[in-house]
């Protein structure tokens, strides 16, 4: 074969350019889908000139791993249901994290200098523990793991020792003292198991209602291990120094966004155990009253305005092309339709947009938290469907542990529908006063069920 | 990066790269947060070509199982992360080509 080798960078740099164009046109929804074409495509044309790199051996091995990794991630994406893309997201992020830490351990296998075998530990570290932090991540959204925080006395001093100890084991594979007994071959290995256990025990303690917080951070540490490795082949790889930052500078640009949402500090997300304590001696006032679908179809028919606020639990029922149909209804008989998106509501920045736009509701029906929250006194009917901690009047009193956290003021408008399929605690475990307001009726049942009968009962009105 | 104009350069394009992806993201709206953080995460597939190489220039056995494990990791990051994008995205489009009444 002719020596291509030479196409590899101009190649890459072009790649750069989609990828930054990619991202640009993903500002707009309308030209988002063109944005991750192009990316996609020059994703493409970098692996295939990938192969023109001089010396490359073991080609049919690369060729079997990339259809077997390849057509896992096709699959498994092509069949996964829209509510359960969080953790495939936390999935696909993990094994890109994984990735990053097997190019580190190759590396510091070889000839390395201080200079890139310090970044090849770093890129390591930061890549083993996305690595085990998503694939946690993953199984507690999965629901193949209790997504409530798992703790243990004295965690967050093992969990700060086992990091001192990978931080440790990775500086002796590069300085390897003359006087310690052991090889690379030893601190290697124990580098690796330290840093993907490190992962794995400070993901734990994090509770289900953070996981959109924890998967964008630990698509920032992918990102960063990415561009840590591209510093650790011979010849610098541009292509992921650069591809990597980028994604460094997004994720934790978003990260720092959600917590904000939440009036939380990154601190307190990873070291709060958020929802493993209860508040005490908390003695709320009146009961939850409940409600039937026929009176709830009258209080919306004959509304002016009406407002839904979607949660997790709209996602878990797939009630989504239920609510377009009720929304739509309710438009045709000149009710006043708003959709109240809460930054943090489900379980990835943005899903509830995800899930509606889905169903079809058009997107300039969607407001954010700070856009909706000053119509909630003139709301005649506001629809909380399955929502729970976002809605929580708790956040304003004092002493809650949810105090603080911005929420959608659902309270103020005139009545409250809840739906809800029992009389469970939201992710966080915190009481909900609102379901205790003289406004507000319980709908229970499973939304899907129960949005469905609401939208016959609406028929016949 | 042997020498210290190497390390500069690399210094040069990592701040400029920081700055590039900060910039894109703050004008991205709440709305398209899902699938911006999907497609940052099909970004850093990038990895596959790194895994790639790692697995091309493998001389031990040890080597060649991680770096073999490592393409099969990129891979997977690759086409799951564009493909999982790509249907989010998919339905923002149909959303968007409708219409919006009253709001």
């Amino acid at each position: 074969m002719a020596d291509l080798s030479w196409l590899i960078e101009p190649v890459y740099i072009v790649t750069i350019f989609f990828f930054i164009l990619g991202m640009q046109r993903m500002s707009h929804p309308l030209t988002a889908r063109s944005g991750i074409v192009w990316a996609g495509a020059a994703m493409l044309i970098a692996t295939l000139v990938t192969f023109f790199t001089p010396n490359l051996t073991n080609i049919t091995l690369i060729a079997i791993a990339i259809v077997i990794g390849g057509g896992f991630g096709y699959i498994a994406a092509k069949r996964v249901a829209m509510t359960n893309m969080p953790q495939m997201i936390a999935l696909y992020n993990g094994m890109g994290g994984g990735a990053a830490a097997g190019i580190s351990a190759v590396a510091l296998l070889g000839i390395t200098t201080a200079t890139t075998g310090s970044l090849a530990v770093v890129g390591g570290l930061i890549g083993a523990v996305s690595f085990t932090g998503s694939i946690i991540a993953f199984l507690k959204l999965q629901g193949w793991m209790r997504p409530r925080p798992i703790t243990f006395p004295g965690q967050q001093i093992i969990n700060m020792v086992v990091l001192a100890l990978a931080i440790i084991s990775g500086v002796l594979v590069i300085v390897q003292p003359a006087w310690l007994p052991f090889s690379v071959a030893m601190y290697l290995p124990l580098f690796f198991i330290l840093s993907l256990g490190f992962g794995l025990l400070m993901t734990l303690p994090i509770g289900g209602a953070d996981m959109p917080v924890v998967i964008s951070m630990y698509n920032a540490f992918t990102g960063l291990a990415v561009a840590l490795d591209g510093f650790s082949f011979a010849t610098p790889n541009y292509a992921m120094v650069v591809a990597g930052i980028i994604v460094g500078a997004a994720g934790s640009l978003l990260t720092l966004n959600m917590a904000r949402a939440m009036n939380r500090s990154l601190t307190n997300v990873f070291f709060g155990a958020f929802g493993a304590t209860e508040e005490k001696g908390l003695d709320l006032k009146g009961s939850m009253k409940s409600i039937e679908v026929d009176d709830v179809a009258i209080l919306l028919a004959y509304a002016n305005k009406v407002v839904i606020a979607p949660g997790y639990g709209m996602a878990v029922a797939q009630a989504q092309q239920k609510v377009k149909e009720l929304a739509d209804l309710l438009e045709s008989r000149n009710v006043q339709v708003k959709f109240a998106i809460h930054p943090v509501a489900g379980r990835m920045p943005g899903h509830m947009n995800v899930l509606l736009a889905e169903a079809g509701v058009a997107y300039d029906h969607l407001f954010d938290r700070d856009e909706v929250n000053p119509e909630f006194p003139g709301t005649d009917v506001v629809l909380v469907i399955g929502a729970n901690d976002v809605v929580n009047p708790a956040a304003h009193r004092q002493g809650s542990p949810l105090f603080g956290m911005p929420i959608l003021d659902v309270e103020q408008a005139k009545n409250v529908i809840v739906l809800k399929r029992g009389q469970g605690k939201g992710f966080a475990g915190i009481e909900n006063d609102l379901f205790y307001r003289d406004n507000t009726r319980m709908l229970y049942g499973d939304a899907q069920e129960t949005v469905g009968k609401l939208v016959q009962a609406l028929k016949k009105l | 990066m042997t020498d210290i104009t190497a390390f500069w350069t690399a210094i040069y394009i990592a701040m400029l790269a920081a700055f590039t992806g900060y910039v894109v993201i703050s004008r991205v709206p709440a709305i398209l947060h899902t699938p911006l953080m999907s497609g940052s995460n099909f970004i850093h597939g990038i990895v596959l070509v790194g895994a790639m190489v790692a697995l091309g220039l493998a001389t031990t056995p040890v080597e060649q199982v991680i770096g073999f494990v490592a393409v099969i990791l990129g891979a997977a990051n690759v086409t799951g992360g564009y493909v999982v994008t790509e249907r989010i995205l998919q339905m923002f489009d149909r959303s968007g080509k409708k219409p919006g009444k009253g709001a």
